[in-house]
């Protein structure tokens, strides 16, 4: 890597090169397996489907342009410092993924490590993060509770003071937590994916799914009709949608999420930093940009408007943090459809339809997760059972009572 | 800003209100667990048209809105007794 990269820097001739492989002109009849959605997940799987697998007669299928759904829309923040056993290994694995994914992949994903604080105002929430602590340390997970003086070591810039209305009591601190270009991330999936035959339509929407005696026959789409082995769906914020197709009813309320980013300055925040109680977090881009977001919005949605509600409350908290922020402009808002799980864990594996599998209920925490699933889903694609690491995460967890609540775990609270 | 319609209110600034998830018929008390599991936690999460129980925080007032959850406009409010007279499906 090191010396192909000095190779280039000092070679005379750099040819362009396409990272995105451009749409076939026509669908096949037939493909093995159909990935419904071209977002991070879904190239990934179809990614780890062709590479650990040898399965390449796949065809993945998104109804806009590559990974313009919340794969464009995150704000990139990678950490495994959550709360039940399977969550926190589950993504631990995808941070050990994201460390070599430039490396594996052969573009630059920008993987960050900036430490992550979580901080705390009230005696409950030092509770959880005690807690989260014991569990991350007991899978081996670098996390730990810092106090006040810490805390203003790794971020001189926090307001610490004490005389106000939430005054920072500790934080739990994550050092591995990251942050990472996500389009780059998607780009690599897709670029390594079709390098080993995979096809990659975009413009192609998923209209139907012909099912007969539990098994889909047939994904009807915009471009017409094709025969499929197996079928996946990885839709984001449109996974119930997508499931009643099948005959699916999922554990999952559509809401959207909205972030924003000021104008660049120099860098001076390092850390990635979260407050549970406040509903704010924020980090400094490579850009320079201040890239902020909040709780979700406070009802059901299929729609990604931006709204002056959303930053008038963000704004308030965030400047208890940050004063100086005030001089500070906003240059981009967004927002995103979050699919939420009662438990706020992903809902992924199999299904009651034989054939088809699902990746889904990533509400507001997936993109970190993106290497990780693409790994355990083509795994459970293949082999028709589930990877040990999502057998959790199984569909029929919430008939059985079993679920994984990770809602303390959540960047900020919802 | 965004004013939601409370029947007893009028309009108001949807800060003042809390969406307290779909309005649907509830399970028979000695219903299996399933039916409970099903009613609690499976949703239909529609794009389009929805039945939801809102409240109005400042005065108490709790009614079922019907809501378009892709305009993110509300068709019209009920009072919960006209709901549950209806059966639950008005
Ligand atoms: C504002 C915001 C901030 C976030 N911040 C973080 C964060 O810091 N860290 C984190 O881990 N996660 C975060 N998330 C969550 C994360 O973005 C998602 O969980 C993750 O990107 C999901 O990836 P995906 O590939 O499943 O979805 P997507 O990238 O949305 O891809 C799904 C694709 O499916 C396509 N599709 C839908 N329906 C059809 C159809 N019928 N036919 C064909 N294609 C279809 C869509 O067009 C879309 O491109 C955030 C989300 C938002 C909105």
């Amino acid at each position: 890597m090191v010396f192909a990269l000095l190779r280039y820097g000092l070679g005379r001739r750099h040819t362009p090169f396409r990272v995105l492989p451009p749409t076939p002109a026509t669908l096949k009849p037939s493909y093995d397996v159909v990935v419904i959605g071209g977002g991070g997940h879904g190239l990934a799987t179809a990614y780890y489907l062709a590479k650990d697998h040898g399965i390449t007669n796949v065809a993945v299928l998104e109804r806009g342009w590559l990974a313009g759904g919340n794969t464009a829309r995150n704000t990139a923040i990678i950490r495994s410092n959550y709360l039940t056993p399977e969550g926190v290994a589950f993504y631990d694995e995808s941070v050990r993924l994201y460390r070599r994914l430039s490396n594996d992949l052969g573009i630059n994903t920008m993987v960050s490590e900036r430490g992550h604080l979580t901080l705390a105002h009230t005696d409950a929430a030092m509770r959880t993060m005690r807690w989260r602590a014991e569990v991350n340390k007991s899978l081996k997970v670098d996390s730990e509770v810092v106090g006040p003086d810490e805390i203003a070591r790794l971020c001189p810039e926090l307001d610490l003071s004490r005389d106000k209305r939430y005054p920072i009591l500790g934080a739990l601190y994550h050092a591995p937590g990251s942050i990472a270009r996500h389009d780059a991330v998607a780009w690599g999936y897709a670029m390594g994916a079709s390098q080993r035959g995979v096809e990659i339509h975009q413009g192609t929407e998923v209209q139907s799914l012909e099912i007969e005696n539990g098994r889909i026959t047939g994904v009807v789409t915009n471009r017409g009709r094709i025969a499929c082995g197996r079928v996946v769906q990885a839709v984001a914020g449109r996974s119930s949608e997508v499931a009643r197709m099948a005959g699916l009813t999922l554990p999952i309320r559509t809401v959207p999420l909205q972030a924003c980013v000021s104008e660049p300055v120099k860098p001076v925040l390092d850390p990635i930093i979260v407050s549970g109680s406040l509903h704010v977090y924020i980090s400094q881009s490579a850009r320079g940009e201040f890239v902020m977001g909040g709780a979700t919005d406070p009802y059901a949605l299929y729609s990604s408007r931006s709204t002056f509600e959303f930053k008038e409350v963000l704004m308030a908290d965030m400047l208890e943090l940050f004063p100086f922020l005030g001089h500070a402009r906003v240059l981009r808002q967004w927002a995103g459809m979050a699919d939420m799980t009662p438990d706020f864990s992903p809902v992924m594996g199999l299904t009651p339809v034989q054939n088809y599998f699902i990746d889904s209920g990533w509400g507001t925490w997936g993109f970190k997760a993106t290497p990780v699933c693409g790994l355990t889903m083509a795994q459970t694609i293949a082999t028709g059972t589930p990877h040990p690491l999502i057998e959790g995460f199984r569909l029929d967890r919430f008939s059985r009572f079993a679920q994984l609540g990770e809602r303390g775990a959540a960047s900020v609270g919802h | 800003m965004k004013l939601i319609p409370c029947p007893l209110n009028g309009p108001r600034p949807v800060g003042e209100f809390a969406c307290l998830g779909p309005a649907k018929p509830m399970p028979a008390d000695d219903a299996a667990p399933e039916a409970w599991a099903d009613f609690a936690y499976a949703e239909d999460n529609p794009a389009g048209p929805i039945l939801e129980w809102w409240l109005h925080v400042p005065s108490g007032t709790m009614f079922v809105a019907e809501r378009d959850t892709v305009t993110d406009t509300m068709i019209r409010t009920l009072w919960p007794a006209d709901f549950r007279a209806a059966g639950g499906r008005p």
